[in-house]
């Protein structure tokens, strides 16, 4: 077997690791080398034909395709939440074939954060405890949560309204929990599928916006979609068809046009740097 | 610190709990029927045990009320086989004991048959026994007479009697008229009074009572006792017991039968009836059906909530605590409808003991043993959904909805 567990030095590389990260550090956020992914049937679907990217501290880019061409399952093996069938996934330099189950879900907790397409938020659950369930598998104690929660929700402009329901609010403000959700660990990279799918043009550009305005206060976050206007505004766009991956302008293009002008829709951009809400460092276990 | 401290992480009880609790509050109505199984079950155990228990204590009051300190002594059987005697001396003999508190003594009137109307063919006895018995027998078993009068010191003398509580059905006589007779031994008696049912003694109860002299000069009565009861002081019961044979016939004490009537109640108020087994049974169908019930809400509940368990997973949750998180929620309905069924169990025996007039018993074990047999039963229907639920792979729960 292959699949030894983790050595010590693995449980505090991810604490490094995520240190790396956010300190802008040279270790990749992510590293998808040469990966392919193919599920069994009857001729065998080949999803991932040998798939490279390299995404660092700080990236903000958009993954297009058509449907079918891929992007959903390359977000799946970015979110550790399967396997590739070659090739190797790193996450703040960790390898995810070496890990057992459980520390990659421990993986996931603390430096993944997920915004879908639906949403997927209780409906019977408060605003604020939808926001403090991204924590539950942390370690992190129900007050500090919810603490955290607060700041994650004024991070996405819905601090007013903690205790509403998400039945009360509308797709977009659902959206934002959603992604203050995926935010309130401070994960060292968010991958979002699809965020504006299910929501009409003005609130998906007023969504862009603020996803924006996350990767300028320091988020790094991976875009997938569709949509090749959405991913136009992105500073670094990745095309994928029939499993590889056929354009990439470059991290070097984020580094040296961090923004493109985004139509002025929903929160300004400036706002303020979203360390200062008064959270601790990510993904470390008290 | 090492890798299993930093990874092999347990939700604390708190959020387990916060968890099942959501899981079921989000799906009241449905959680709350399928629980309704499984409280009907435990309701059903603890009433039939309860029941059984308050009965059980009511018919222990009743009999302390009557008194554990009767003892009789009859005449057993003598050496040949035949039927023994005891000395007409024997209850003025006993009454020198010291410890006993009344005497009084019954003694069978053989050859004598009692009957409606002399009418009635000889051999339809109805079983009935004409007894001759002293003055102050009723106080001594702990009854009374519930129409009429006992004999007395007049009446004893005369061709009259009173019957037995069975007696008086049995004949037919229900009420007491003036002039009333029945036909007893080849003549009329007059009824002057019907007994309560006599608990402690139950002889009584299928007799024809007469005084001792009347049955010496009408009924050609030898005058032996065959049964005498005695009160003795409670501490002392067992001194007197054991001195009860050699008083009551010195010559041959092996022929003389001692018994305590209360110890027979109360080995009989022990004895568990049938039916309890049938209800005991019928309850244990449904928790078996009320597991049924829990199991197939969960599986039901693991389905639709495909797209929960996938984002629990992307959030981090292993498959351990998506197990966790669904036996959980399993146990805490299981307890629920325990919980419930222990209430509506104890509610129940409370009302019907009340008007019954018993003290309300609730076995320990009986509602202990409800609380559990829910836990475990919520944890056995629990465990197959759980284990479908963590074995669902992140990726086909939130991208195949």
């Amino acid at each position: 077997m292959t699949h030894a567990p983790p050595p010590i030095r693995d449980s505090n590389a991810v604490a490094a690791g995520n240190r790396l990260a956010i300190d802008g550090a040279g270790v990749p956020v992510l590293a998808v080398d040469d990966v392919t992914k193919s599920y069994p049937g009857e001729p065998p679907v080949q999803a991932l034909r040998g798939v490279n990217l390299t995404i660092g501290h700080g990236e903000l880019l958009g993954i297009v395709g058509p449907s079918g061409s891929g992007k959903t399952t390359l977000l799946q093996l970015m979110g550790t939440l399967d396997r590739p069938t070659s090739g190797r996934v790193r996450i703040t330099g960790l390898d995810v074939a070496t890990m057992a189950d459980e520390d990659v879900a421990y993986l996931r907790a603390t430096t993944i954060g997920f915004i879908f397409q639906q949403f997927f938020l209780a409906e019977h659950g408060t605003v604020l405890d939808n926001v403090a369930d991204g924590l539950l598998y942390s370690g992190i104690p129900l007050n500090q949560r919810r603490q955290q929660a607060v700041g994650a929700l004024e991070l996405v402009g819905l601090a007013e309204r903690p205790h509403v329901r998400p039945t009360q609010l509308s797709g977009g403000q659902r959206q934002r929990v959603a992604i203050a959700r995926a935010l309130v660990g401070q994960p060292a990279i968010v991958l979002a599928d699809e965020p504006t799918g299910n929501l009409d043009q003005a609130t998906g550009r007023s969504i862009l916006a603020l996803i924006d305005q996350l990767h300028q206060a320091g988020s790094t976050i991976v875009l997938i979609t569709h949509d090749h206007a959405v991913a136009e505004r992105m500073p670094r766009k990745v095309e994928i068809l029939d499993g590889r991956v056929v354009a990439d302008t470059g991290a070097a293009a984020s580094a040296d046009h961090p923004l493109r002008p985004l139509a002025p829709i929903g929160q300004p951009a400036a706002g303020e740097p979203h360390t200062a809400s008064g959270t601790p460092g990510p993904g470390e276990p008290s | 610190m090492t890798a299993t401290a930093l990874t092999r992480r347990r939700l604390p009880l708190a959020d387990l709990i916060r968890l099942a609790t959501v899981g079921l509050l989000t799906r009241k109505l449905r959680a709350g029927l399928s629980a309704l199984g499984i409280a009907i079950g435990v309701a059903a155990i603890v009433a039939v045990l309860g029941l059984s228990a308050s009965s059980q204590a009511g018919l222990l009051d009743e009999i302390n009320e009557l008194g554990t300190n009767l003892l009789t002594v009859s005449n057993g059987q003598s050496l040949t086989g035949g039927t023994a005697e005891l000395p007409t001396t024997a209850p003025s003999m006993i009454g020198r004991i010291s410890g006993v508190q009344q005497v009084q003594s019954t003694g069978a009137v053989s050859g004598a048959n009692a009957f409606r109307t002399p009418y009635i063919p000889a051999v339809e006895t109805n079983g009935l026994t004409v007894q001759a018995a002293s003055l102050d027998l009723l106080p001594a078993l702990a009854t009374t007479v519930a129409q009429g009068h006992y004999l007395n010191a007049a009446t004893a003398q005369e061709p009259v009697a009173v019957l037995g509580a069975a007696t008086a059905q049995l004949l037919g006589i229900d009420r007491i008229y003036p002039a009333e007779r029945i036909w007893v031994g080849g003549q009329w008696f007059y009824v002057v009074g019907i007994l309560k049912p006599a608990v402690l003694a139950a002889a009584i109860d299928t007799s024809v009572i007469v005084g001792y002299p009347a049955a010496e000069k009408y009924l050609s009565f030898d005058g032996h006792p065959s049964t005498i009861y005695l009160r003795a002081e409670t501490g002392r019961v067992n001194a007197v017991d054991n001195l009860l044979a050699a008083t009551a016939n010195p010559e041959s004490p092996s022929e003389v039968n001692v018994s305590q009537p209360s110890d027979a109640l109360v080995a009989q108020a022990d004895a568990k009836s049938a039916l309890n087994g049938l209800f005991l049974g019928l309850g244990a169908v449904a928790l078996l059906v009320g597991a049924v019930g829990v199991a197939n809400i969960m599986i039901i509940s693991v389905l639709e909530r495909r797209s929960e368990i996938g984002l629990r997973r992307a959030l981090g949750a292993t498959r351990g605590q998506i197990r966790g998180q669904f036996l959980s929620e399993a146990v805490l309905l299981g307890l629920l409808g325990g919980a419930v069924g222990v209430v509506l169990g104890a509610a129940s025996t409370a009302v019907y003991a009340h008007t019954k007039h018993w003290a309300t018993v609730i076995p320990t074990e009986a509602w202990l043993g409800g609380i559990a047999a829910s836990l475990i039963i919520g944890a056995v229907a629990g465990l197959i959904p759980a284990l479908r639920a963590a074995r669902l792979s992140p990726t086909q729960a939130l991208w195949s909805v």
